[in-house]
């Protein structure tokens, strides 16, 4: 179990990283000449868009699963629902996580 | 306070999008089939409505967030300051969401 200062912490901090990793992700998106899939993967593939585009799914996971947490904390009240709702979030949030990052370093590793 | 429910819902909205940007990225990975037909299925109006969605959700979530660590310093907490900040930070969630897509 997190301490309430811990996750404050981590909430700010994934915060601040995804203010920038985010608004780079949203303009590199609109300066892709495409989205044809040679030129979506030459993208992710150059070693910095695949470092930033991992470091950005794993803010992401992070953020998500800690800002999920206290809305399922806020809302669901029932003991067994809420740590089951905590478990189902907690696991799809790690899966969202691998996958997406092992897809990018996929991508960099076959380029 | 109306904004802090819309934060969350924005919040909850796109932790449901990180499954369609996950999916986007595997689909690249495993080949252009499996790539084409996601973004055929993004294609579509309720792929594209969800798309609108997770943007106006990104713009809003970040102008809000940066709202909440001026809070953090303690600025900003006056009844007239906060509501003006809210609009501010609303107007700029939707212009910012239809210049994305008019650029796109």
């Amino acid at each position: 179990m997190k301490s309430a200062t811990g996750h404050f912490i981590a909430q700010r901090v994934t915060a601040i990283v995804l203010i920038f990793l985010g608004l780079w992700f949203a303009t590199s998106i609109i300066g892709l000449d495409s989205f044809e899939h040679l030129n979506v993967v030459a993208f992710i593939a150059k070693p910095l868009h695949g470092i930033f585009l991992a470091l950005m799914c794993a803010s992401l996971a992070y953020h998500s699963h800690l800002g999920v947490q206290v809305v399922i904390d806020d809302y669901v009240h029932a003991a067994g629902l809420h740590k089951m709702s905590l478990f189902l979030s907690r696991i799809a949030h790690l899966a969202v996580l691998v996958m997406s990052i092992y897809a990018v370093f996929r991508i960099g590793a076959s380029a | 306070m109306t904004l802090s429910i819309l934060h969350r819902a924005t919040g909850v909205a796109m932790a449901a999008g990180l499954v369609a940007l996950a999916a986007w990225l595997v689909s690249a990975a495993s080949g252009s089939a499996d790539y084409d037909r996601f973004m055929a299925l993004m294609s579509t109006l309720v792929g594209r409505l969800l798309l609108i969605g997770w943007s106006f959700a990104f713009f809003f979530h970040l102008a809000n967030g940066i709202r909440h660590f001026v809070w953090d310093t303690g600025r900003g907490f006056e009844k007239r300051q906060a509501n003006a900040s809210a609009w501010f930070v609303l107007l700029l969630a939707v212009s910012m969401t239809a210049a994305y897509w008019t650029m796109l």
